[in-house]
């Protein structure tokens, strides 16, 4: 059902021209992943998922739009049959793949035999908090955890080189001509 | 926003709010569902909230950017000095088990609530940052 | 059973797809960040899914529970969501600057704008 939903405010964003109510509807659709989570049993990337996808996301996204432009133009030069093409392939060699992962669900599924059960046993007696995810993520991962915090630091890094200062170029130089009128 | 009553008070009433579940969020992520990545970005989701109600003025002036180049290096710079801190008491990088001599499961549970305090007070300053860096931009 | 227990695959991929086609076929640069991204999420739908097991419970030592699901996906998806909407947002800058070099946020203008330097 929540996958269904997913799958209506994905289309819905393909067709839609308004780049307002597309970023809306992301909105909407990180909310719906964000339950779809909880049903899986993954509570904390739901939390995540909630605060990020439906919060902040959306007001980066809104930002921008109120930095360029609200409207979508319609693709003049675009075929839409060839990417519809390359979509289609692209899916059917994917649906091809499944039938070889095992079943959703089962317990005897190969990702659950690797370290999985070695966290799940041994993190009450040498890390001892009751939360698997936290020990994973800040104990037994946390050479990985370092390098997604230098990750978001060097994303930060970034955005304010790119737009952080104030802006010089409008005022100094005089308008760009306009190419549509050359046209 | 100056007319829009209403919006302004209930951010006045949930803010407080917001920032204690962040807080709350951020260490008690060891027994429930939680952590610095979830804690960071709700703190910075108050904030934003804060700013688009009252002005990116007033939250400038509460969080002032300097502070938030501040926390976004901090962050990173308590997780690797962690790291580092396991290693100079004869770990190795990141052990947090040689944190407390006496118990190593005491020291792994501190040098967790470092970590996740490290990740999200860089979380929550680079979201906050970038907040500014759009909302700046516009005029 | 078989088809029924690979029904959560086949809605993933069909995500993926959507924002695949988004991506390669529209033109505006925003919409192909919210396409990215809704091709970012199906991947994580894909990871949560693997994870999952049935009369599992979410990885939270409470002692009553026998069964957990895996809590190994939950940590890596965890972390690629915070880094998702890091990169988007410079993802965006990069749209904001765009814009304001060019005027548009179309890939159809910038490129005649660009040959049009070029002659």
């Amino acid at each position: 059902m929540l996958l269904s939903l997913l799958v209506v405010t994905a289309l819905a964003v393909i067709r839609l021209r308004d780049l307002f109510a597309v970023v809306m509807l992301f909105g909407i659709y990180s909310l719906l992943s964000a339950s779809l989570f909880v049903v899986l049993d993954a509570v904390d990337v739901a939390f995540t998922e909630a605060a990020v996808g439906a919060g902040v996301a959306t007001v980066f996204m809104l930002g921008t739009l109120a930095l360029t432009t609200s409207r979508e133009k319609t693709p003049s030069t675009h075929k839409p049959l060839l990417p519809l093409l390359a979509v289609l392939v692209t899916g059917a060699a994917l649906i091809y793949g499944t039938s070889d992962i095992p079943p959703y669900g089962d317990p005897g599924n190969p990702i659950h035999h690797h370290v999985a059960p070695r966290y799940l046993e041994d993190s009450a007696d040498e890390i001892g908090i009751p939360n698997v995810v936290s020990s994973v993520l800040a104990s037994y991962r946390s050479y990985d955890t370092l390098g997604e915090t230098t990750v978001v630091f060097t994303a930060a890094i970034g955005v304010l080189l790119l737009i952080g200062g104030a802006r010089r170029r409008r005022s100094e130089e005089p308008p760009r001509p306009d190419h549509e009128e050359d046209a | 926003m100056k007319q829009y009553s209403i919006p302004r008070l209930i951010t006045k009433l949930l803010l407080p709010l917001i920032l204690l579940f962040a807080l709350y969020v951020q260490f008690h992520g060891d027994f429930g569902p939680g952590g610095g990545f979830q804690a960071g970005v709700i703190f910075a989701a108050g904030f934003v909230l804060y700013a688009l109600v009252y002005g990116l003025d007033n939250a400038r002036r509460i969080m002032p950017p300097w502070l938030l180049r501040v926390g976004v290096s901090l962050g990173v710079l308590i997780y690797a000095g962690v790291g580092v801190a396991g290693m100079l008491l004869g770990g190795a990088f990141l052990d947090y088990g040689v944190l407390d001599p006496h118990d190593p499961v005491h020291g792994q549970h501190l040098g967790i609530l470092l970590v996740e305090l490290g990740v999200g007070i860089t979380v929550a300053a680079v979201m906050v940052s970038i907040f500014y860096a759009f909302a700046g931009r516009g005029r | 059973m078989q088809i029924l227990g690979l029904y959560n695959y086949w809605i993933f991929i069909v995500l993926m797809m959507c924002g695949f086609y988004v991506v390669i076929s529209r033109g505006n640069l925003v919409k192909k960040l919210v396409g990215l991204n809704i091709f970012q999420t199906s991947v994580f739908i894909l990871y949560i899914s693997m994870g999952k097991i049935t009369g599992g419970t979410a990885p939270i030592l409470t002692g009553t529970a026998t069964v957990y699901s895996n809590p190994l996906p939950h940590v890596l998806i965890l972390t690629a969501i915070v880094v998702g909407i890091a990169t988007t947002a410079l993802g965006l800058a990069l749209v904001v600057r765009i814009n304001e070099a060019y005027g548009t946020i179309e890939e159809d203008e910038i490129h005649a704008q660009s040959e049009d330097e070029a002659l």
